[in-house]
């Protein structure tokens, strides 16, 4: 027998009406989002460790500044979603420490790029360039989700990120146009954060759970649709700045309107983000629990104190 | 005396050396509020906290930038490449990360002695400083609400955190004398108009800034009279012990240090 709530739901979706976290939603749609939302959320935090280990090291004071801006940006934006999972998530019983907690755990993944090394101040650029510039196009594409609160919270994370991706183009251009040790170093962090990049769009085929997501509208593009959009406005935005793409096989291909690329090794990377087993995975999970579980002796202290003043 | 009456009435040298001493001070402070990013005990404090240690280096660009008008340099080379031998900080802004108690009790001291000097430098005759004065004490006004918060919820959550507190309270006390002192001499501050009241009257407006607090948090305010005592620092004080900036120095240093280049 049909559901008429369900039916109803999904009249709204295709009306193009926007869900709140009030609004009754079906068990499916409400895992699908909290799924997406809490990995967001901890990609976000867990993004904030590759780069903060350079605002110690920022060459003049305002790269200093700026680089620790950024760095406070993401933790905000992981702020801001985990606002936004903690509503998806408190009917099932599950709450901020618990969301935390599967960091720590490994319940929740987390994007493969904050996995990886950022041996030098040239992978700090690339970062805020590139990899910056790879999430504002991923989280456009989201602009439109179907659930309201997401919705709102990323069009101040995309406008903030447009901030992050130009942060990082003015750390670019001051190495490319440097000593020829500094270009070199750039080209090394290019040449080691290009492969893991085209994989942060996520595998060209389109899972269950992406076509469930693209039926409830809370996603509407495919992953190859937006690593095509990446490649074509970033491919000639690299070489303007005299940098080589490592990869031999990339090329514009006219008759397909389509890039062509090596494929990233989707199964070694898969198994990465999956098992935490990336050359930096355990070491910024550590600082995490450093964070979170070393530090539960400030929050129950907070607790206590907040009773004392109550009585 | 010896500063008035030696011939070094150079108001615009003793100006560039309190600006290098405010500057060093905010900029190692600040870096050691950075070290903390990404592992403050809650998300929002993480962006708080980040916040304050921005301010810092933004204060620490404001008096370079003022010790680069007296002549004495380009900011971001004061800032970057003076030894440890030749700066002016207060050891206390150098000192590693503790625990959480230690971090949010120094930076507590640190903001509220800054307001009692800023306040005096505010209210003096030297324009471009009391403006950034001013501006710095808009900012400053927060951080102290936010630590002051920080050291009376630790406090009267007693247990773990009351003795944290207390242990933290123990190891900044011996540096309290040489924070509230400066890098020169404090009376001819006063003399060139640049510093409204002497020493001693900021010290006791120091002391009477932080003893609600302290009384709140259940911590004694009398040893910090005994130590503030024992050591008036009516002279330009000493340079801070040379390891604690070496250290920091050596990763702040961390990418200039590859070469002489534009970053």
């Amino acid at each position: 027998m049909p559901d008429a709530r369900m039916e109803e739901f999904m009249a709204r979706i295709e009306r193009g009406d926007k869900i709140e976290a009030h609004d009754w939603m079906p068990e499916d749609y409400r895992l699908l989002l909290l799924r997406l939302i809490h990995m967001h959320a901890v990609s976000e935090i867990m993004g904030a460790y590759p780069e903060k280990e350079w605002v110690p090291k920022a060459p003049t004071l305002r790269r200093k500044m700026s680089l620790a801006a950024k760095v406070q940006d993401e933790i905000g934006h992981g702020q801001l979603l985990l606002r936004v999972a903690e509503d998806l998530a408190a009917p099932l019983g599950r709450h901020r420490v618990d969301l935390m907690d599967d960091v720590i755990t490994g319940r929740v993944k987390f994007h493969n790029v904050f996995h990886m090394e950022a041996p030098t101040w040239a992978d700090a650029g690339i970062i805020g360039w590139l990899v910056d510039g790879a999430a504002i196009i991923t989280q456009t594409a989201l602009l439109d989700c179907s659930y309201a609160p997401y919705a709102r919270v990323l069009k101040r994370i995309c406008a903030e990120e447009s901030f992050h991706m130009q942060h990082g183009e003015s750390i670019i251009l001051s190495l490319a146009e440097g000593e020829p040790w500094q270009r070199e170093m750039l080209q090394e962090a290019l040449n080691r954060w290009w492969e893991a990049i085209l994989f942060f769009f996520g595998p060209p085929v389109v899972t269950d759970a992406a076509r469930r997501m693209m039926e409830y509208r809370i996603r509407s593009r495919t992953n190859e649709e937006l690593r095509q959009k990446f490649l074509t406005r970033y491919v000639p935005r690299i070489r303007a700045v005299g940098l080589e793409i490592p990869d031999s096989a990339l090329r514009y291909d006219d008759e397909a309107g389509l890039w062509r690329y090596t494929e990233p090794d989707w199964e070694r990377l898969s198994r990465m983000v999956r098992d935490n087993t990336g050359p930096k995975s355990q070491e910024r999970i550590s600082l995490r629990r450093r964070a979170h579980q070393d530090q539960a002796w400030v929050r129950e202290a907070l607790l206590r104190a907040r009773a004392a003043a109550a009585v | 005396m010896v500063a008035r009456d030696s011939g070094m009435l150079d108001r615009g040298r003793i100006l560039g050396d309190l600006a290098l001493q405010l500057g060093d001070e905010e900029l190692f402070l600040g870096h050691r509020d950075s070290e903390w990013l990404g592992l403050a005990p809650e998300i929002e404090e993480d962006v708080a906290f980040a916040s304050m240690a921005q301010d810092e280096v933004r204060h620490a660009a404001f008096w370079y930038e003022l010790a680069e008008t007296a002549g004495m340099g380009q900011a971001d080379a004061l800032a970057f490449d003076r030894p440890a031998t030749d700066r002016r900080h207060a050891a206390l802004c150098a000192r590693p990360n503790g625990d959480w108690a230690h971090t949010v009790l120094r930076h507590y001291l640190y903001d509220a002695w800054d307001a009692v000097r800023l306040m005096a430098l505010a209210e003096a005759g030297e324009e471009t400083v009391a403006q950034g004065a001013r501006r710095m004490l808009r900012e400053e006004h927060y951080h102290h609400l936010h630590m002051e918060k920080w050291v009376v919820d630790l406090g009267r959550a007693g247990g773990e955190a009351g003795q944290r507190l207390l242990k933290a309270f123990q190891a900044l006390l011996p540096d309290l004398p040489h924070l509230a002192a400066f890098a020169v001499d404090p009376q001819a501050l006063v003399d060139l108009g640049i510093l409204a009241r002497p020493l001693p009257d900021l010290r006791r407006e120091f002391v009477a800034r932080i003893s609600p607090t302290l009384a709140k948090a259940g911590l004694p305010v009398h040893p910090v009279e005994a130590a503030l005592a024992a050591q008036p620092e009516d002279r330009a004080r000493s340079v801070a012990p040379l390891a604690d900036a070496e250290e920091l120095l050596s990763t702040m240093n961390g990418v200039r240090s590859l070469g002489a280049a534009a970053w």
